[in-house]
This record gives C-alpha cells, sequence and structure tokens, in this order.
C-alpha cells in the first residue's frame, strides 16, 4: 500500500489479523519519506510484514519511473532501518527452493543448509557425490517476496496504463471498479510480467486488443 | 348604410382573418405535439403569476422554461428499480447494534457485567500488533453485547476469528450457566436412542433374507465429555459479521478431535457445509469448526503465572487425578514485562491439554461401558490388572509454556515486547508458532488471547494425508482351500495300479468267498 494512504488503507486490511501498532506506523510514516528521497523512488509501498522466530521483516518497495520493472524490495526490523533485497535471480530461486525449510529465524544471515547426493554412473560403479546447497536467510527472503510478487499481486482492470513509451504507470483517470464489476474475478489482473504471451497467435492477439 | 354594412364586412374580416390566425396557432407541430396557442397562453399565465421585473428581459427565458415543463414530466418512464446490495442488507442489521435500550439506566446500576472490556483489549492488541482494526473490533463489542443480553450469559469473551474462503467465523466464549447443561445431555441421549431405534428396525427387516454379517468390529467409541469438563469446558458462539446473529456450536465428541488432528481443510463460512476428507469427519463444518476450537484453545490459551491458582477442593487429589479447575489468585502481583518477554517459564496453560483419545481426562475403553459410564473413579482402580491399557496423562493444568514440546525443529513460542523504544510501558507479547495466528499479551494484571487465523496448525515440511488401512484378508486360509500341486503322470499312474491291485484283491477275496459259501 501507497506510504502516503498508509494511515487509512491499513484499517482496510485489519479484518484479517494483521495490523501493526502506533509506534511501527508512526516509523513508518517517517522512514518511508526519507526513503523515497535517498533512493528516488516515485512512490513507496508498504509491502507487508513476514513473520519470523525471533524478529519479524517489514518489507517495503520502491517503484521506480515503470511500476512493472523497477521495482526494489527493502527490509527493515524496526520500520526505520531499511537495507537492500537483492534482485531474485532463476539461480537463488532454484537454490532456495531446494534448502530453504522451515520457519524464517529473523537473522538475515542465518544459513540454510541442504545435503543431496547424487548418484552417478551404473550399477557398481556408482559414485555417490555430496552436493551441498548454502543459502542465507537474506536471499530467501528476497526470492519470497519475489514469488509472492509474481503470483499474487493482483490490481484491477485498469489501474495501470501502458503509456506511448512502453512504461507501466499508475492510471490517473482510473475510477475504480463498480459494485457489480468488483465481484467478478476477470476484472482483477496479475501484476508481473507476461508469461507465455508469444505463444498465442495473431487472432487471438487481436481480442486483447479490443479489451483493453 | 353602406357604411354600416362597410364596417360590418370590415368586422367580419377581421373576426375571420383572427379566426383563422386562432386556427393557425391551434395547429400542432409534427416535432413536438405542442401548439403556440397553449404556450403563449401558459406563457401570459406563468407571467401574470409571477409578476417579474422587466419581464420582456427573460421572456425568452420564461418560454424555455414553460416548454422544459411540459418534458420534464414525460422525461424517464421507467421505474427506478431500487438493487438491495449485500453492503446495505449487513448495515440494515447492523443498525440494531447501535440502538440504545430504553432501559439503559438500570443497567448502570450492575457492578459486575459478564461483557469484556473490548474496546482495552483493543488497545493492548494494537499495541501487540494483532486485532482486527478498531471498527470491527467496536462492532464486535457491541455484538457480544447483544449475545450476553440475549442469552443471559455468566461470562463471555472474544475467543478470536477465524478466517474462510467465503466469509470468516467472530467467535464468543461463554461459560455454562447451571442445568442448561442436563437439557443438553437428554437431548443428546434422545437422538442417540433414535438412532437405536432406526438400527433395529434395518436389522428387522434383513431378517427374511440375511446378508452375510460383517465381521469388522469398530473400536469402542469414547464417551463424549461431560458439558462443562474438559474439552467441553465452555460454549462458543459464532457469527459471520457483527450484527447477524451468533449461533451456538455444538459440544465435542473425542472422535471428532481425533479425527480433526489428521485432516487439514480450510473453513468455508457455512456452517452447514460437509466436510469431505479422509479419514471421514464425523459431522459438518460447523463440529469441525467446535473441534479445531477446542484444540486451539488447549494448545494456546495461556495466562501469567500466578493469575490463576489451583482449585482448593482438590488439594488432596493432585497427585492422581489431573487438576481440572482453577481459580483467580486474588494475591496476584502482576509479573514485570520485561521478564514476561523474556522468559516462557513465566506463562501457564491454563486450558487443559487434550489426550491422545480425543479427551482431557483419560478413560479406560476396557471396562464395560455400563460401569464406565457410571463412575470414572471406578475406572481409575481397576488400572492396575495387567492387561488393562496404560492410562494417557497429560501435562496438569497451569503447566508453564517453557515446558511445551518442540515441533519440526521450530520452538513453539516467540515472545517479545510492544514496544522497543518505550520498554517501560510495554506489553509482553507470546505468538505461537505452532498455531500461526494465536496470540497472547500481558501487562500488568491484564493478559488475553486471541486467536486470528485460518484454523489449521503448523504442518512443519508439508502435510501428507494418512494411507487407508490394508486391505482386510477375504478368508481365513485352511486345508480345505488351500491349492495342492497336481501329481504327475508317474504318479497318478502308479496311484491307479495300486487301486487295480486293490480292487483285484478285493475281487479274489470276493471269489473265494463265494466259492466257500459255495461248498458249503
Amino acid at each position: 500500500m501507497n506510504s502516503d494512504s498508509l494511515y487509512y488503507s491499513l484499517e482496510l486490511v485489519a479484518g484479517s489479523g494483521y495490523t501493526l501498532n502506533i509506534e511501527q506506523r508512526a516509523a513508518l510514516q517517517t522512514s518511508l519519506v526519507i526513503l523515497r528521497k535517498n533512493y528516488k523512488f516515485q512512490r513507496v509501498l508498504y509491502w507487508g510484514k513476514i513473520l519470523g522466530l525471533k524478529e519479524d521483516y517489514f518489507i517495503a518497495q520502491g517503484r521506480g519511473e515503470d511500476e512493472m520493472n523497477d521495482k526494489k524490495n527493502l527490509y527493515s526490523f524496526n520500520c526505520m532501518d531499511w537495507f537492500l533485497l537483492p534482485p531474485a535471480t532463476d539461480s537463488m530461486i532454484d537454490e532456495v527452493s531446494r534448502a530453504a525449510k522451515g520457519r524464517f529465524t529473523g537473522d538475515p544471515s542465518y544459513v540454510y543448509e541442504h545435503l543431496e547426493i547424487r548418484r552417478q554412473g551404473e550399477g557398481d560403479e556408482a559414485e555417490e557425490e555430496e552436493v551441498v546447497t548454502k543459502v542465507n536467510e537474506e536471499s530467501r527472503l528476497a526470492v519470497t517476496v519475489h514469488q509472492i510478487d509474481e503470483e499474487v499481486s493482483v490490481v484491477p482492470r485498469g489501474a495501470f496504463i501502458k503509456s506511448p513509451h512502453g512504461l507501466v504507470q499508475v492510471n490517473r483517470s482510473f475510477g475504480g471498479l463498480s459494485h457489480s464489476e468488483a465481484g467478478k474475478l476477470d476484472n482483477f489482473l496479475h501484476f508481473s510480467k507476461p508469461k507465455n504471451l508469444k505463444k498465442k497467435s495473431i487472432l487471438e492477439m487481436g481480442d486483447f486488443e479490443s479489451i483493453y | 348604410l353602406e357604411i354600416d354594412s362597410q364596417s360590418l364586412n370590415s368586422s367580419q374580416l377581421k373576426v375571420q382573418s383572427a379566426a383563422s390566425l386562432k386556427a393557425f396557432m391551434l395547429k400542432n407541430s409534427t416535432k413536438s405535439n405542442l401548439n403556440l396557442y397553449d404556450h403563449l397562453t401558459q406563457l401570459l399565465i406563468k407571467v401574470m403569476d409571477e409578476q417579474l421585473q422587466n419581464v420582456v428581459d427573460v421572456i425568452e427565458d420564461i418560454s424555455h422554461d414553460v416548454k422544459r415543463g411540459l418534458v420534464e414530466d414525460k422525461q424517464s418512464t421507467l421505474r427506478d428499480l431500487p438493487q438491495t446490495t449485500a453492503a446495505e442488507l449487513l448495515a440494515e442489521q447492523q443498525r440494531l447494534l447501535f440502538s440504545r435500550p430504553e432501559d439503559a439506566d438500570q443497567e448502570d446500576e450492575l457492578v459486575e457485567t459478564p461483557l469484556p472490556n473490548v474496546s482495552e483489549i483493543g488497545f493492548y492488541l494494537e499495541q501487540a500488533g494483532v486485532g482486527l482494526g478498531r471498527e470491527e473490533m467496536q462492532r464486535i463489542f457491541l455484538a457480544l453485547k447483544q449475545l450476553v443480553e440475549s442469552q443471559a450469559l455468566l461470562r463471555c469473551r472474544l475467543w478470536g476469528k477465524i478466517l474462510g474462503t467465503e466469509s470468516s467465523y467472530i467467535v464468543a466464549e461463554a461459560e455454562y450457566r447451571e442445568g442448561e447443561e442436563e437439557e443438553e445431555q437428554i437431548t443428546d441421549e434422545a437422538a442417540e436412542e433414535e438412532e437405536r431405534e432406526t438400527e433395529a428396525q434395518d436389522s428387522e427387516e434383513n431378517e427374511m433374507d440375511p446378508l452375510p454379517q460383517s465381521t469388522y468390529k469398530p473400536a469402542p467409541v469414547v464417551p463424549k465429555e461431560a458439558i462443562g469438563t474438559g474439552a467441553n469446558k465452555c460454549v462458543y458462539y459464532v457469527c459471520k459479521e457483527p450484527g447477524l446473529p451468533w449461533v451456538k456450536l455444538p459440544p465435542v465428541s473425542p472422535v471428532q478431535i481425533t479425527v480433526a488432528r489428521h485432516i487439514r481443510k480450510f473453513f468455508t463460512g457455512r456452517l452447514d457445509t460437509p466436510v469431505n476428507s479422509y479419514p471421514p469427519f464425523p459431522g459438518n463444518e460447523a463440529n469441525y469448526l467446535r473441534a479445531q476450537i477446542a484444540r486451539i484453545s488447549a494448545g494456546t490459551q495461556v495466562s501469567p503465572q500466578g493469575f490463576f491458582q489451583a482449585g482448593e477442593e482438590e488439594g488432596d487429589e493432585e497427585d492422581e487425578a489431573p487438576r481440572d479447575s482453577y481459580e483467580v489468585n486474588p494475591d496476584f502481583e502482576g509479573i514485570p514485562v520485561a521478564e514476561m518477554a523474556e522468559s516462557l517459564s513465566t506463562w501457564v496453560h491454563h486450558v487443559q491439554h487434550i489426550l491422545q483419545q480425543g479427551r482431557c481426562t483419560w478413560v479406560n475403553l476396557a471396562v464395560k461401558p455400563g460401569e464406565d459410564s457410571n463412575e470414572e473413579g471406578e475406572a481409575e482402580e481397576k488400572e492396575e490388572e495387567p492387561d488393562e491399557p496404560e492410562p494417557e496423562v497429560g501435562p496438569p493444568l497451569l503447566t508453564p509454556l517453557s515446558q511445551d514440546a518442540e515441533m519440526f525443529n521450530t520452538p513453539p513460542w516467540s515472545s517479545k515486547m510492544s514496544s522497543t523504544l518505550t520498554s517501560q510501558h510495554a506489553a509482553a507479547v507470546l505468538r505461537s508458532n505452532l498455531w500461526p495466528g494465536a496470540y497472547a499479551y500481558a501487562c500488568g494484571k491484564k493478559f488475553e488471547n486471541i486467536y486470528v487465523g485460518w484454523g489449521l496448525k503448523y504442518a512443519g515440511e508439508g502435510y501428507s494425508p494418512p494411507v487407508p488401512p490394508p486391505p482386510q484378508k477375504e478368508y481365513p486360509s485352511g486345508p480345505e482351500i488351500t491349492e495342492a500341486l497336481d501329481p504327475s503322470l508317474e504318479e497318478e499312474q502308479a496311484l491307479k495300479e495300486a487301486l487295480e491291485e486293490q480292487q483285484a484283491a478285493q475281487e479274489e477275496m470276493e471269489d473265494t468267498d463265494e466259492e466257500e459259501e459255495d461248498d458249503d
């Protein structure tokens, strides 16, 4: 949620049980402004909270000119000091999915280890090779945030617009969905880069144009 | 005369021309179906009525107004169909929460009210970073008030909220009143009798052509705990939204708890939904909800050590029977918050542990049901017999949390202070890692537990459903149905020869006999 409207938008999602206390809210209002200035973001979103055994991670997301591609995630423990998360690469996602298990500990330098025994050759000649995957919690956090964004970040239809320069930007003239529109899942779109788009034929692509 | 006739003619002409003009003016327009004559009449009437200043300057506007006035009535021929949205219906329902009762003055005089101070709880929960938002808390507060008034409850508290895929449940916990339990038990027994009757009828019908009887014997049913004790100590009311009617949940049975331990299922938000699962869950979602509430309560209802003390009446039996009652310790002074946030041994469970059997107090199933239901004490005496099963014993009531078992390499609780900057005035917050969503806070003498979550336990590294039991043997294998090896050709021939020899010998014997007979 946007840092400017944090004071009322937190109330809207409070029904699920997760809220911030006054201290954290006040800290966010202050620190996110500084964050935007220091990193030269267009706007800063409060992304959420990931619970750890010892400490909780608060996540903020900075958005640049292009809302879709210029994303940077940051984490903090006290809502004041923010640390940049590395971007999630494919190899990182692969390693994390193999090694990371259980709950987040709350220590970004905690190392998850995974021992895998691979066999090469056949029969009696098989050689056993031990492959150790080591992942620290910071990269696990980066991958988790990335995957959550990728899979469940949804926006209402029409909230974003692609400018002629190819930038995805907030649609200033978007007035919200009507009551009947908001009840249909068709009117909510994944806010992530397209997958398998090129497989569609030109005929089908033509239909897309008409929808927008 | 001529002048007269001329003037007459001219006047006639005038009349004629005036009439023709009038006829012309009365002619309806093909477009709007109006005519100038009527329009002017109305215009002049309007001018006469309103007596405006400088009428001539605004005559065009007045003319416009008159025309528009005619059109306006026709503008909407469709009737406005009011569509009630769900939000409007809910608002109607919730309006009742805000109505002030007429005899409000009398209630102020009551010293003790069963109603919890939800606003205060909400404040502390907000410090802890949990809660449902101030507005919803206020609505729930009012809904609890409504519940207390309508049901005349002794004590009532907000237990929490269980989220569902379609809607959520707000759960209120209340204590049973005296006398209520009897009614319930009677209805239960009646239901059981009905079941038995139907079973009897079924067997009668089958007597004509008996089907093969199954040798499967179900495991003995663990008897339900009496209302007011164990897992059925409290009664729970749920509602979907504050303002909608509260629904009382049925008491829980041990088998429901044991099955609920094996399944993982989201709640839908409709109490009458069947629970399709393996192993099959006995009951619908209301029963499942009640079973999960019992499990969550037993696992996560905690209080500062010393707030409650064991009931005095059970001083002698402490060694034998697990304590099941407690009372508020009047001398409790409160534990410093920093200490509460640091060590788990300052927190204790104040709800009984549920045993593997699904009950809080163990019951011996090997004893015949007749004896068992009469007196539990009797069962305990017989425990020493050799073939009796080992009784299950759970941790006693008011056990410190530091003795909780660790599961999946995860410590069962996380504790912290609600504020790091002003720790002098913070509250100690405890979060359960086994039941995500269960929280407790303590500040001075005040403490509260709440659960806001999906009603599912932490499953560690993924959940694997229990496998179905191995298939039963079709029949007991014995000599009459055991397959033997076929004899080889030689064996067959040998047998044949042996038989022939035997036959020949017999014939000889018979022949000799006959001969002997003949000889006689």
